[in-house]
């Protein structure tokens, strides 16, 4: 069961953040922050907007694509970029993949 | 990309990282000690178990001075107001109070994330179902052992670890993330390769293998409860393998004990500079056991003052704050900045005054003395507890040691 977390990202993924895990921008600071229980993290630029559109519906290839059209960058660079930070997220249990409920 | 995320942690006891200082590089309400990112409050001190090694302090809050609900709530949104963005509802056994559901709502409508740091045993499916529509974000849990019979001696109550499991299981059925919890002691340690199995086996994201502190009641139970220097350094190792092998599986975090240390700990990430809490009675302290020192006076939220102003202005809160009020050792030391000077509640128990280095530092000219007390305490197997309650503490009976 508790192996379902452990994700690898792939261009077919469609991660998400998981219920314990909050991106929001803190007013006080100016920041954007993932809130994470006993930790708060400061995501930068970049990462704030990939996460931004880990909705569980998009998959990686989608998410690579809209940067590729947009930063005018080769897809593959790109693509290695991505993949790179999600897993990095995910290995560290602040993505996961949309799933079922646990059981 | 590993600087993608700065990381910080926003209470207890590891050296907080870069993350703080992003978020400290920022102007915050509290322009010269950014307001903590997170806040512990402690509803209520009322709690069914009895652990010997309670982190409450020995004089305890009568439910009569409580916080009301109404006065909660308005601590809670001043909180999110001045930039706090995580709220642990702690205790005590911050069930018992009545109104829980009701300022776990009133957190999510104000904003803040909120934590549970529960026992469990007083919780039911029902109650906990309605927290998690009320917003709560997540659970811990404590343990007190892989098994009954340790850990019901432990928490001195009958069937407790039988609910925290049951509870444990309700917890992620709802999809909340649990955390779970295990203090560990001389009497528990050889458990901790079965209570790592027991915590990826409830499906937990994260487990604290947190070695006792020995302040307040776990310092009147330290002989019961000081683990032999072998016990710790097998317990890192395992601790170490575990983590490596439960990668993206389960997050261990580890607290160890400072006594075997070199340098003393962070406490609290340095006094007054990242974290306060709340007490049942509406104080706010630098730390959990900073009551523990006499001769400080500790603001109210019920006082005129604005939880904003006694963070950054009061007495109790400047007088250990930075380097200024250090001596040597620690005035001169390389490190005054990394540890600052160790935990000032341990440095008032163990050398009478809260201005000396803290003797879990090998530079403190007590801490030869006191490493050596403890070695012997380990060795000397008086293992009854004092358990704690309001009435100052029951030493546990012959029967009860024998179970």
């Amino acid at each position: 069961m508790a192996l379902s977390r452990n994700i690898s990202v792939s261009e077919a993924s469609r991660p998400k953040l998981p219920r314990h895990a909050r991106l929001r921008f803190d007013e006080t600071r100016q920041v954007w922050v993932i809130l994470a229980p006993e930790r708060v993290l400061a995501p930068d630029e970049i990462a704030v907007e990939v996460l931004q559109l880990c909705d569980g519906v998009r998959s990686v290839a989608d998410i690579i694509d809209q940067l590729t059209v947009k930063y005018t960058a080769p897809r593959d660079a790109i693509a290695t970029d991505v993949i790179a930070m999600l897993q990095d997220l995910a290995d560290k249990g602040f993505l996961t993949e949309a799933r079922e409920k646990t059981s | 990309m590993s600087d993608i995320l700065a990381d910080s942690k926003t209470a207890g006891t590891a050296a907080p990282s870069d993350g703080l200082a992003v978020l400290e590089s920022q102007r915050s309400t509290a322009e010269t000690f950014g307001i903590p990112l997170a806040v512990l409050a402690e509803l209520t001190h009322r709690c069914p178990l009895q652990c010997p090694y309670c982190s409450n302090p020995v004089e305890l809050d009568r439910a009569g001075a409580e916080l009301t609900t109404d006065e909660w709530k308005r601590v809670l949104s001043e909180l999110a107001e001045i930039g706090v963005l995580q709220i642990h509802f702690s205790g005590g056994e911050p069930t018992a109070r009545k109104d829980l559901v009701e300022l776990v709502q009133h957190a999510t409508d104000v904003g803040l994330y909120s934590n549970l740091i529960t026992s469990a045993v007083l919780l039911t499916k029902e109650k906990l179902s309605a927290l998690a529509d009320a917003g709560l974000c997540h659970v811990q849990i404590s343990f007190q052992g892989n098994e009954p019979v340790i850990a019901d001696r432990v928490a001195g109550l009958k069937n407790a670890h039988e609910k925290k499991l049951e509870v444990a299981k309700w917890t992620r059925e709802l999809d909340l993330p649990l955390t779970v919890n295990a203090v560990m002691h001389r009497q528990n340690l050889h458990q901790l390769p079965d209570i790592i199995q027991m915590a990826v086996d409830l499906d937990a994201d994260r487990l604290e293998v947190a070695n006792v502190q020995y302040y307040g009641w776990a310092l009147k139970n330290r002989a019961a409860l000081m683990p032999t220097l072998e016990q710790i350094e097998e317990a890192s190792r395992i601790v170490e393998e575990a983590a490596t092998r439960l990668k993206g599986i389960l997050a261990i975090d580890y607290v160890v004990p400072d006594y075997y240390a070199l340098r003393p700990k962070k406490c609290m990430g340095g006094w007054g500079r990242q974290f306060f809490n709340i007490s049942p009675a509406g104080k706010v302290l630098p730390c959990h056991a900073a009551e523990s020192i006499t001769g400080l006076e500790f603001e109210s939220v019920r006082s005129n003052h604005s939880i904003a102003w006694i963070w950054q202005n009061s007495e109790a809160f400047n007088r250990y704050r930075g380097t200024g009020w250090m001596p040597e050792p620690c005035k001169s030391c390389e490190f005054r900045e990394i540890d600052f000077g160790g935990c000032r509640c341990q440095a008032f128990a163990l050398t009478g005054d809260a201005g000396n280095t803290d003797p879990a530092c090998t530079l403190s000219p007590r801490h030869e003395e006191i490493f050596r007390q403890a070695e012997r305490e380990a060795a000397a197997h008086q293992d009854r507890f004092l358990y704690r309650n309001f009435a100052g503490g029951t030493l546990e009976t012959e029967r009860e040691h024998g179970a």
